[in-house]
């Protein structure tokens, strides 16, 4: 926002305002769309048109997924001034026990392999387990006073190895076929559900648009001219649109075809020629950036996470329980590192020791680029998934160029520094903020 | 005389070994405003923290319209119509006048959501008789003024029909203007009938609009005064010497 927005009256005598600022779009969130695009751009030319395939495109977001569900749930722990530097740890712990659970466990008791509940009996007591961790860990926080760097940071050595002791330290698997569909390649939509979803996401999105401006219009309030409005609504057409049609247009290779016709739908591979479309763990990252978006903003246990972000003791003397909050934040990370769990370890088809690792890393800088301050008080979901985009493309875009490995990593170090400076340099040019 | 407001009586509490409050006892009557007059440290502040519930009293007990009370938070304090505006305002910086004004208290939709449209416009409300020139609805509030600011501190007080308004330093930050205007603001809620204990260190403020002042020292009360019944200069040596010389004499 910047500063023409101050005045809010609707006035016929209003100063005329610039295109961006009558669509009132985050300046933040452009400037990362921006960054994000020159960085496609870029190791497009570098890959000699490698890099914007279908093919690369759709490997990127099911590469993003683990890393961006882990990274929305992160903008809440360091909004609230806290930091978690367990989560790829206790995403190796959950990975364990699900793994544990459907290739031992449950068989062991009796169930065959294969048998449908297997999988959402892994994932059930998986999700239950990383929301137990977490919840502990906020208790530690929350109720003992002990820094989140510590209690996090004893997380960190802890839960990877309790993971090492359920599986006594080997690769576990193959994982059940079910669970396996959460992974990406194993478990996409195809064609004509994908475009099915996007169609439904275009009708909702322009829908919410109108809805919005209605209820302001039922208020009296000022909006934004209706020209604005139907452009962010053609803007986010487009933007589905494309992104299902190039998922959709990422074929299914012809011998894997042929592996198993009836698979697709068809009955000999000649002529087939069917798509991978949206990948399962792709939609599963949308539908929980949506959840976390409207906890963030609409309800009140969002409203009270950016209220003690910004002043703890002006949350305290509200009456906010902010003890009970931190439990219920860390226990909703430990949840999305579960979820990132069946993820990770069903891309791989199989659980190792080392799932994960220095994902906390990769989870912290994918919020903070994403404009998430460790200040407290100030960040957004979109802005973390963004963020773990940014670095997942950087991070395949070199080696698709061949960069050698400590470069990709001192490249990255170095963008995690500027993206803050740049944030810095933002937020005091547009205002204390 | 009719049931006191609010009566603190012999009210103590003690940080690590310093006795920030010792036994101290105080009323405030429906209509009527008094006044906590005193150093730096002389312990207003944490008298009157324990009234909304950020501290808890070591001993001594708390009555609201002659019941005895229970306070051992700032939600208990709510639900006795105690409202605060602190000298620090306790707002959240980053959050816009309407999720401050209704921090804790949200207004929701049907579903359980916040409604910020709907607050918003209540804001709005509130804020055109308070303050007609606050505008700025849709900044978070560290854009703001420090007479903007103070204004969403006093308008959320104010919004939620406190009975017992608690106010400390309400004019510290302010401009002259501006405080006038919680002078005029002070005067009209006296005459709606809330009680209210105001915080200053402005002895000539305070005489100008308590009823009463209460001159507190170490943490002790020094004594209660009808405004009418002392000069400024009584009340600055019982400030300073911790006794009213008029006793003395």
């Amino acid at each position: 926002m910047t500063d023409s927005t101050t005045d809010t009256r609707p006035s016929p005598t209003a100063p005329k305002r610039s295109f961006l600022n009558s669509l009132e779009i985050d300046t933040r969130l452009l400037g990362m769309i921006g960054a994000f695009v020159l960085v496609a751009l870029v190791f497009n030319v570098l890959t000699e048109g490698r890099f914007l395939t279908p093919r690369n495109i759709f490997n990127l977001t099911i590469q993003t997924a683990s890393v961006a569900i882990m990274a929305t749930g992160m903008v809440f722990v360091i909004v609230t001034r806290h930091i978690d530097l367990s989560v790829g740890a206790i995403l190796a712990a959950c990975s364990a026990l699900m793994a544990m659970t459907q290739v031992r466990w449950l068989p062991g008791l009796g169930l065959e392999i294969g048998h449908w509940a297997i999988p959402w009996i892994a994932i059930t007591a998986g999700v239950i387990f990383g929301g137990m961790i977490g919840a502990f860990n906020g208790w530690l926080i929350g109720y003992q006073g002990i820094p989140a760097f510590i209690v996090t940071l004893g997380g960190f050595l802890i839960w990877r190895n309790v993971g090492w002791y359920q599986t006594a330290g080997q690769t576990i698997g193959p994982l059940d076929s079910t669970f396996m569909t959460f992974g990406g390649i194993n478990g996409t939509l195809g064609g004509p559900l994908s475009w099915g979803l996007g169609i439904i996401a275009i009708v909702a999105t322009v829908i919410l648009i109108f809805n919005a401006r209605r209820v302001k219009v039922a208020h009296d309030f000022p909006v934004k001219p209706l020209w604005a409005e139907v452009t962010l609504a053609v803007i986010a057409t487009a933007a589905i649109a494309g992104f299902i049609a190039i998922l959709t247009n990422y074929g299914v290779p012809e011998r894997v075809v042929a592996r198993d016709p009836a698979k697709y739908g068809c009955e000999v591979a000649e002529g087939c020629n069917p798509v991978y479309g949206l990948p399962i763990s792709v939609l599963l990252l949308l539908g929980i950036a949506v959840v976390m978006t409207v906890i963030a903003r609409r309800t009140r246990f969002g409203r009270y996470i950016f209220a003690t972000g910004g002043n703890p003791d002006a949350a305290e003397l509200s009456g906010i329980n902010t003890r009970f909050l931190t439990v219920k934040i860390f226990a909703l990370m430990g949840v999305l590192c579960a979820i990132s769990a069946i993820v990770a370890s069903s891309r791989l088809a199989n659980h190792s020791n080392d799932l994960g690792t220095l994902d906390e890393l990769r989870v912290i800088a994918a919020a903070v680029i994403g404009g998430t301050a460790l200040s407290g008080g100030i960040g957004t979901i979109y802005g973390a998934i963004l963020g773990a985009l940014i670095m997942q493309s950087l991070q395949s875009g070199m080696a698709m160029v061949g960069v050698d490995a400590p470069l990709q990593n001192i490249v990255v170090g170095a963008v995690l520094v500027f993206a803050v400076f740049i944030d810095i340099q933002y937020r005091k040019r547009v205002g204390a903020k | 005389m009719t049931t006191p407001l609010v009566e603190m009586k012999n009210v103590s509490i003690a940080f690590g070994g310093v006795q920030a409050v010792d036994n101290v006892s105080i009323s405030l009557h429906a209509g009527e405003v008094v006044g906590l007059l005193g150093h730096n440290g002389a312990g207003k502040s944490t008298l009157i923290k324990m009234l909304s519930g950020a501290y808890k009293m070591d001993s001594g007990e708390i009555w609201i319209e002659g019941e005895r009370a229970t306070i051992h938070s700032p939600r208990d304090a709510r639900d006795y119509n105690i409202e605060t505006i602190y000298q620090t305002l306790a707002l959240a910086d980053n959050l816009d006048a309407a999720s401050n004004l209704f921090l804790g208290r949200e207004l929701t939709t049907g579903l359980g959501f916040v409604d910020d449209d709907r607050m918003e416009a209540e804001t709005r409300k509130i804020m055109a008789r308070l303050n007609p020139n606050f505008k700025k609805l849709k900044e978070p509030v560290s854009a703001l003024s420090g007479g903007q600011r103070q204004s969403v501190a006093i308008a959320r007080a104010v919004y939620f029909n406190a009975k017992i308004l608690i106010m400390d330093e309400p004019t510290a930050a302010l401009g002259v203007h501006e405080t006038a205007m919680v002078a005029e603001l002070i005067q009209e809620l006296k005459k709606q009938g809330l009680g209210i204990f105001l915080i200053s260190h402005d002895t000539r403020e305070m005489m100008e609009l308590c009823d009463r002042v209460a001159v507190m020292k170490n943490g002790q009360m020094v004594g209660t005064e009808r405004v009418e019944d002392v000069t400024e200069d009584d009340i600055l040596s019982m400030i300073i010497l911790g006794k009213n010389p008029r006793e003395a004499a």
